[in-house]
């Protein structure tokens, strides 16, 4: 047990450590793979809990997919931090102000907030220990949370569609190429043979 | 108490070299398997000088290795330039730790399986993308981007192979996955899904005929191109490895793992980790006669075909499992 829980702290140490890195790194790519070292040791820290299907979730889809796509785009970016650390001083009041109004409604929170009476907490809610949290997940998230599901499907297929509508731009004079088409083509519609007579020169159809 | 934690300690370090050396001596051979493959199918010897039928080559290569001399390029980035080849040969060793070799034979055995191993070799895209950057240059920069294009939209049509393979299984766990297989390997009934996983296998290891990162041509050698020595020697074995493991997995996926193809006297004589490894080597023997065989993929025919043919067929294909196993009442249960 005592090996567990100090094995646990390093990797809290670690994922503490590396977002503050994040913030601080001068160079955007070191930012970005602190945050990669980050997002790693946080599913280290759910796999220590137990709970190894978001571990592993964590693992494939924010480390394998979405923070590849970051590094992609923060790599061809080039941008430079000293010029936009230059601002610190004007934006410092405007920022300082945002800063304090969120300290002061997370303190009004945690002073006067009450909860309602039949307000669930999550340590109330029973959980069949018999089943891996595969199972569990899998019980709850297509009945129950069904629709908050669906929900947060459809709000990603919204910004797909919007993310494609931004970018994307018809342009009438481009060359499309067709797979069929070029497979299609035969060696006689493409290739012709001339004998060309001197100084007559050809003329080929096209 | 601390002689406790020292005996799991040794243990464990144990058994995980009794799997680590193994696999390494099999990349070493797998090389030679390759280069000799090739060479057949191209009516050269390939190596065969050096050992008995040239078996000692990719030994001796790597000692060359060891003794050149390793050049880092001066407006590289140190770190993560000397990190890339380390993290692309240490992920493809760790995922080995998953693999059943039989139904007790194995370093870890997790509930989660088959997603740690997606995950891991997911994570393979770093060690490219990570030497392409720290390199500084041009070409390795080109070969990191397209590379990480390629892995992850392979990687999509990959997970829903994987998915279609769990639906009939109902567990996540590789033992399970290969126990589910008794009756019939799930390459037969699944047929159209095996070829499509061996594709983006081939795809997500950047073998021929989609090794377009470090197609010689337009890149001279991709994200390698500035390494050298032994920095160079760990980007190739770990190639390997990651080649063996995608063997490995299509293996333990589709064609039942340990298990003999019929359960009866001659056949089942072998021991359970023979099985896997021929089954590992049939698969791989493919890989390198599509290496010999198949030109190389243009770079738009092959996004083309990740995200336009396997991803909606694969895709339909989960729907179509999924529905039969309901209609007919065939959903696994535990």
């Amino acid at each position: 047990m005592l090996a567990h829980s100090l094995v646990f702290y390093l990797f809290s140490f670690i994922t503490i450590a590396s977002s503050i890195a994040v913030i601080s790194a001068r160079n955007t790519i070191h930012a970005v793979f602190f945050l990669i070292l980050d997002f790693v040791s946080v599913s280290c820290l759910f796999i220590m809990m137990g709970a190894e299907f978001l571990g592993m979730l964590t693992l494939i889809v924010y480390v394998g997919a979405v923070a590849v796509l970051f590094l992609f785009v923060v790599m061809m970016l080039n941008v430079n931090y000293s010029d936009l650390k230059s601002g610190f001083l004007n934006y410092l009041p405007f920022g300082g102000l945002i800063g304090l109004v969120l300290i002061i409604e997370i303190g009004l929170m945690i002073g006067t907030w009450k909860y309602r009476d039949t307000f669930i907490k999550t340590s109330e809610i029973k959980i069949n220990s018999n089943l891996s949290n595969t199972e569990a997940i899998g019980n709850v998230l297509y009945t129950e949370y069904l629709h908050y599901f669906q929900i947060s499907g459809l709000i990603l297929l919204v910004a797909m569609i919007g993310a494609i509508l931004l970018t994307y731009r018809r342009k009438d004079n481009l060359k499309r190429q067709d797979i069929t088409t070029q497979v299609s083509r035969e060696r006689s519609e493409s290739v012709q043979l001339e004998d060309v007579e001197s100084f007559k020169g050809v003329k080929l159809n096209d | 108490m601390i002689n406790e934690y020292l005996n799991i300690i040794f243990l464990d370090s144990l058994k995980i070299l009794s799997l680590v050396i193994p696999v390494l001596i099999a990349v070493a051979m797998i090389v030679w398997v390759d280069r000799r493959v090739w060479g057949l199918v191209q009516l050269r010897r390939g190596p065969n000088v050096v050992g008995p039928f040239g078996l000692l080559q990719t030994v001796a290569d790597a000692l060359k290795y060891i003794f050149k001399e390793i050049v880092i390029p001066a407006g590289s980035n140190k770190i993560i330039f000397i990190l890339a080849p380390v993290v692309t040969m240490s992920l493809a060793l760790l995922a080995w730790a998953v693999i059943p070799f039989g139904e007790n034979i194995y370093v870890t055995n997790i509930n989660v399986g088959i997603l740690y191993l997606f995950a891991v070799s997911s994570l393979g895209v770093y060690g490219i993308i990570m030497a392409g950057w720290a390199s500084n240059s041009k070409y390795p920069f080109l070969g990191a981007l397209r590379s990480a294009a390629q892995m992850v939209s392979y990687e999509v049509s990959i997970g829903f192979v994987i998915v279609t393979v769990l639906l009939c299984v109902g567990s996540l766990n590789l033992i399970d996955i290969v126990i589910a297989q008794k009756k019939i390997w799930f390459a037969i009934p699944l047929f159209p899904m095996f070829v499509i996983f061996f594709i983006s296998a081939l795809a997500e290891t950047n073998r021929p005929p989609f090794d377009l990162p470090e197609a010689e041509a337009e890149l001279v050698a991709g994200y390698q191109t500035e390494y050298s020595g032994m920095m160079y020697a760990l980007f190739w074995l770990g190639e390997y490895a990651n080649i063996l493991l995608m063997c490995a997995m299509g293996s333990v996926l589709f064609l039942g793992g340990w298990l003999p193809p019929i359960d009866k006297y001659p056949l089942n004589v072998l021991p359970p980790p023979i099985w896997l490894i021929i089954k590992i080597f049939l698969l791989f023997f493919a890989f390198a006669l599509i290496k010999a065989i198949v030109p190389r993929y243009r770079y738009d025919q092959l996004m083309r075909l990740g995200w336009k043919v396997f991803l909606p067929i694969s895709l339909v294909w989960v729907i179509i499992v999924s529905g039969f196993l309901v209609y007919f009442k065939m959903i696994p249960t535990n």
